[in-house]
């Protein structure tokens, strides 16, 4: 498909891509890769790497390497989950403010203004901590915190497909009006919002890491960012505490970045780098 | 016709060729072209899109852009511009060569000043200051009001014939010997192009410079220019004095050009319908009030003020009017794409007002008036197949498809199309084919009133008159009512029995076309009629076959 | 006048947006996990009911729930936001001691981004797939990618334990230092590592905006104007493509500054920086809500401003804002 070779054509989105396909692989095989309770006591505490255990063992002697399995799978799971959550939200509201216009898109965009200007981390957290930390907690958090930007690209999206030429041809052939936003609008917004929304994952994957490292993690579960802010009093001697989850991170959000710019570059071929010749 | 005719020429081209990248649609945008602009006269470049007319201009200031090859001569003061360094051709654009473009609102800087815009030019060759007396003279010389506010004023204080206007006084502030114009007029109002157009000659007979007028119109060659050349595909196919050119065309290309632009001509007036009209419209108004904030005042537009009119069953209306006149408006709001803030519009056969049903009552009469838009690449959903598309209405009353899908072959034959075309999307076809797709929609539904939007405004000259004669013969052969709105009287005059001239929300001026057209009354028609490039020489001759 | 009604609108509509985030405010801390008379008393040593019902009156904790809003509200607008849960003391004098540390980090690091990203950007998308640009789209893209809190380690480790050159944590040595000059020394040398964590995302995000954002202005028609007039390339590129290719970042630029609390929350934790991020942290876990609400409200009061002066500033920067109204 043309889709793909476009896709192909750059090697940043690529590489990308091969290496969340690693990781996604590592998330769904862990309990084969590293069976067992990655919480469990293993071996003697702060081991460097080395030895049984390549990534060394933390303040409780546990394995890091089976941390770092075991968390890909909630950093991911938190991530898609918040960021469709999210999208949907952000989409419906937005789609509905741009198509419809007049007042009803006035108190729509109020209330993303208003959502926009809660400082969103701070509320994060308070809504982690209001509703006790847990997976649905901060999945939640996180979605309520981030629909606001995906809305208003999916209102502008939908404000100027409104006015398009054959959006006004499917009104006067007598198409009902949800009819038109699903087949004919929707399809045509589809391209900014899908890289929008790959971006967001990245997104929530940070700040997910950001909340588990404050101490708002899901507290049955091991994840990146817990495994960095529980070993904060001892970084300064056990380096391979923070070193090895921080790369993580850091690996898997820069391989969702590539694969959405290079979606970007995909789906917007007539965006790319290439100019309007005119003769 | 030798190239070589003019003796010392201002800019001597040889050979000129620009490579376009790999993956284009072809290899050369100019080909091997030859061509001289003499000092002190008017060349007009002439083609359509597609001929390399554009890029030779852009060649000649060293605005290629940059993944496209230029090989060649362009000889001027001793040099050849092909190839020049950056900073010598620098020191040629803007003082000794000027340029202006198409779209006067995009080619100025949105958030500079017209007056520190201007200076730039003085600033930037060296010129010392204080430039304020040269700048409010330069603005004054170019015809606009109060220079020395003006500016200060911002390039969207302005409209659109000022913006150009401000645009050649930038290029002509050092007084250059060459004028460079790529399409300056084409996207501006017909009044406002004659102005120009007369604002440009005025410069040049007053400094004595040359200019390269770069052209799809022949009526504004025949209104300024000297000479002609015209290109087609990358190659000049020929050239000569204007009158030459015009009155005895002698490659086959251009004879079908000069055939191709519309005239004005008279039309037989359509023989009386007796009966009652198909559709009467009456006191149809819309006005637009925005309010900057809550505080600020509201500012009211009436986009439509009291139109009325009415349309007889295989009648055609022309509504012609420029920009803010209204036109599009009144045509949205009697296919009910925009509501009205008051009118009365009655179909044949409907007893109520149109415009006062809601959408449930709407929803059965839509289909007895349709619309062919504008823009051949935003009227079709690029993701849609073709039969998608021509069958949407069908589909949406509950045709089944099999039926659906022979109404569609024998729409597509309707226009001139290949029937096979229905499993391909709009990506494969050309403007001129998007048109008839978008015309085979609109006929799907067998409607009474077909309304055309400015249905070959964006179409290339040469297909233009093909689309016309295909919705001339349509609405003969389907007894359809038409209304045909368009800024372009000459386009009217062809396919419009009646005219209505429309001018900021009012109709000024209706009746047969004959008779507006040919005898009009009010004083805007007659400036309008005035304006159309080319009216002396050449707009009214005698179309092809009847004889020179 | 239109100035006028722009700051009247702008009053009006902050009023608004403070009213409606302290109701929300309001209606989180009674959300909030636990009685508040709890686990005031749990820290009190004391669980009788006598206490409790004592510390609820002084808390007004016995009311009806709309005065208890409307309460809440009168005294937010006099700038009284309760009291710590944990300490007994006025949030609002909590909050203000600590306010200037954060403003100093979040300042600091603010300017830098602001300076440095925009500058590397633009000096990028001049030479378009060069070495410098393809080099500095990908450091971006790391930083881009990195968690704050992690840099903030690693700088701590690379600068402080491998090399010693400056402090690890705090804003002032523990030996106090004699001498303005010394002692503004050394306030910027523990400014340096927290400062430019928070600062190295917001960096690679200017980078990359302001590259896109130059490179789609250059392909504008005006800017092929520019060049038919004769400019050289500098001009062209910085009173024509800069100019207006800063516009969006400006906008972004506003829309962050708010929110720079919410990253200096984690930056401070790592760096013990004595400011409201890591006072909120802090009220996190000692269950402390009517503080962190207060910092939550403050914070959100410091995004409306900054809004506020984004819409000014874009509206100097783009006169097509205010004219076309």
């Amino acid at each position: 498909m043309a889709f793909l070779k476009r896709y192909a054509e750059n090697r940043g989105a690529v590489a990308g891509l091969v290496i969340l396909a690693v990781v996604v692989a590592v998330a769904l095989a862990a309990p084969l890769l590293m069976p067992g309770d990655p919480m469990a006591t293993r071996g003697r505490p702060l081991l460097p790497p080395g030895g049984d255990f390549p990534f060394g063992t933390d303040m409780l002697g546990r394995d890091v390497l089976a941390g770092i399995v075991h968390g890909a799978k909630v950093s991911l799971m938190i991530g898609l989950i918040s960021t469709v959550i999210a999208v949907l939200i952000g989409v419906t509201v937005g789609a509905v403010a741009g198509f419809f216009g007049g007042q009803v898109d006035d108190l729509l965009v109020r209330v993303t203004e208003f959502f926009q200007t809660i400082p969103s981390f701070i509320f994060a957290i308070l809504l982690v901590a209001i509703m006790t930390p847990s997976l649905a907690s901060i999945v939640t958090a996180i979605a309520v915190v981030t629909w606001p930007p995906i809305a208003r690209l999916a209102r502008s999206e939908f404000m100027s497909l409104r006015r398009r030429e054959f959006v006004e041809a499917a009104v006067l052939s007598g198409l009902s009006r949800t009819r038109i936003i699903v087949s004919e609008v929707l399809p045509n917004a589809m391209s900014p919002l899908i890289v929008m929304g790959s971006l967001m994952i990245a997104t929530a994957i940070l700040t997910e890491s950001a909340l588990s490292f404050l101490g708002l993690g899901d507290p049955n579960r091991i994840s990146w960012g817990y495994m960095i802010g529980a070993a904060r009093t001892v970084f300064r001697q056990a380096w391979w505490l923070s070193v090895f989850p921080g790369l993580a991170i850091a690996l898997t959000v820069l391989a969702i970045n590539l694969v959405g710019e290079g979606l970007n570059d995909a789906l917007n071929p007539h965006l790319k780098g290439r100019m309007r010749i005119e003769t | 016709m030798n190239a070589r005719a003019v003796a010392d020429p201002l800019v001597a081209i040889e050979k000129l060729t620009v490579r376009l990248p790999v993956d284009s649609d072809r290899a050369h945008a100019v080909d091997e072209i030859d061509l001289d602009i003499a000092p002190g006269r008017i060349l007009c470049l002439v083609g359509e899109s597609g001929s390399g007319k554009s890029m030779t201009a852009h060649a000649i200031m060293g605005l290629v852009p940059r993944p496209l090859i230029c090989s060649g001569t362009i000889r001027y003061d001793g040099q050849n511009l092909v190839g020049l360094p950056a900073d010598r051709h620098r020191a040629i654009r803007g003082r000794r060569i000027g340029m202006i473009f198409q779209e006067p609102m995009a080619a100025l800087n949105p958030v500079m000043r017209i007056g520190r815009q201007i200076e730039e030019v003085f600033r930037f060759h060296g010129i010392p200051g204080p430039h304020d007396e040269r700048i409010v003279g330069l603005l004054a010389d170019m015809g606009l009001p109060e220079p020395a506010v003006l500016r200060h004023a911002f390039p969207f204080h302005l409209s659109g014939g000022q913006r150009q206007r401000v645009m050649i006084a930038m290029a002509l502030a050092l007084d250059p010997e060459l004028l460079i114009a790529d399409e300056p007029t084409t996207a501006l109002d017909v009044t406002t192009q004659k102005q120009i157009l007369a604002l440009i000659k005025k410069a040049q007979a007053e400094r004595g410079m040359g200019v390269l007028m770069i052209t799809h119109d022949f009526g504004v060659v025949a209104e300024i220019g000297d000479e002609v050349a015209v290109m087609r595909q990358g190659r000049i196919v020929e050239r000569g004095p204007v009158k030459q050119v015009l009155g005895s065309p002698r490659h086959e290309y251009t004879r079908t050009l000069l055939e191709a632009v519309p005239r004005l001509e008279p039309r037989g007036a359509a023989p009386d319908r007796d009966g009652a009209p198909l559709l009467s419209v009456r006191g149809v108004v819309k006005t637009y009030s925005t309010r900057a904030g809550m505080f600020a005042p509201r500012r009211t537009v009436e986009a439509v003020r009291d139109a009325s009119f009415t349309l007889a069953r295989g009648g055609t209306l022309g509504i012609v009017g420029e920009s803010g006149s209204g036109k599009s408006t009144l045509a949205r709001i009697i296919v009910r794409l925009l509501t009205a803030d008051g009118g009365d519009v009655r179909l044949e056969g409907v007893e109520r007002n149109l415009l006062d049903l809601a959408s449930r009552d709407l929803a059965p009469l839509r289909r007895r008036v349709q619309m062919v838009f504008q823009d051949p690449f935003a009227s079709l959903n690029p993701r849609r197949t073709v039969f998608e598309i021509v069958a949407q209405g069908l589909l949406a009353h509950g045709v089944p498809r099999e039926r659906a899908r022979d109404r569609v072959a024998e729409l597509l034959r309707l226009v001139a199309l290949d029937p096979a075309s229905a499993s391909r999307y709009p990506n494969a076809f050309s403007g001129g084919q998007r048109q008839r797709i978008g015309i085979a929609r609109a006929l799907a539904l067998e409607p009474d009133v077909l309304v055309a939007d400015e249905p070959v405004s964006a179409l290339d000259v040469s297909i233009q008159a093909r689309v016309l004669d295909l919705l001339a013969g349509l609405q003969k052969r389907l007894s359809l009512g038409m209304l045909f709105i368009t800024h372009d009287l000459r386009v009217a005059s062809q396919v419009c029995d009646h005219v209505a001239v429309m001018q900021r929300g009012r109709i000024v001026e209706m009746g047969p076309s004959a008779d507006v057209l040919f005898n009009p009354r009010q004083d805007y028609t007659k400036l309008l009629i005035d304006s159309i490039p080319g009216r002396g020489a050449f707009a009214t001759r005698p179309a092809a076959g009847t004889g020179h | 006048m239109p100035q006028i009604g722009f700051l009247l609108q702008w009053v009006v509509k902050a009023m608004a947006v403070v009213l409606a985030i302290t109701i929300l405010n309001f209606f989180l801390i009674r959300l909030a996990p636990g009685d508040p008379a709890m686990v005031m008393a749990g820290e009190a040593g004391a669980a009788d009911q006598q206490f409790l019902d004592r510390v609820r009156q002084d808390f007004g904790l016995d009311q009806p729930v709309v005065v208890q809003l409307w309460t809440y509200v009168k005294n937010v607008v006099t700038l009284d936001l309760g009291q710590s849960y944990r300490t007994g003391r006025p949030v609002t004098d909590m909050i203000l001691e600590r306010l200037p540390a954060t403003l100093l980090l979040t300042g600091t690091a603010y300017l830098l981004a602001l300076l440095v990203g925009p500058l590397l950007g633009a000096l990028a998308a001049m030479r378009p797939r060069s070495i410098f640009d393809s080099l500095l789209m990908v450091v971006s893209l790391v930083f881009y990618a990195t968690p704050i809190f992690w840099v903030g380690l690693l700088l701590i480790l690379v600068f402080s334990v491998q090399l010693g050159w400056l402090p690890p944590f705090g804003m002032h040595s523990m030996i106090p230092v004699t001498g303005t000059a010394a002692q503004i020394l050394d306030l910027a040398r523990h400014l340096v590592l927290p400062a430019i964590t928070l600062a190295l995302f917001y960096i690679a995000v200017y980078v990359r905006l302001t590259r896109a954002s130059m490179l789609e202005t250059a392909s504008l028609d005006y800017v092929k104007t520019a060049r038919a007039k004769g400019l050289p390339e500098w001009r062209v590129a910085s009173a024509h493509i800069l100019r207006t290719a800063l516009i969006p970042i400006i906008t972004f630029a506003g829309l962050q500054a708010g929110h720079l609390v919410g990253g200096a929350i984690v930056v401070e934790t790592v760096f013990a920086w004595p400011g409201i991020g890591r006072l909120a942290f802090d009220a996190l876990f000692q269950r402390d809500y009517n503080l962190l609400l207060g910092v939550f409200l403050v914070s959100a009061l410091m995004v409306v401003f900054f809004n506020m002066l984004t819409d000014l500033v874009l509206r100097i920067a783009d006169p097509r804002i205010a004219g076309r109204a």
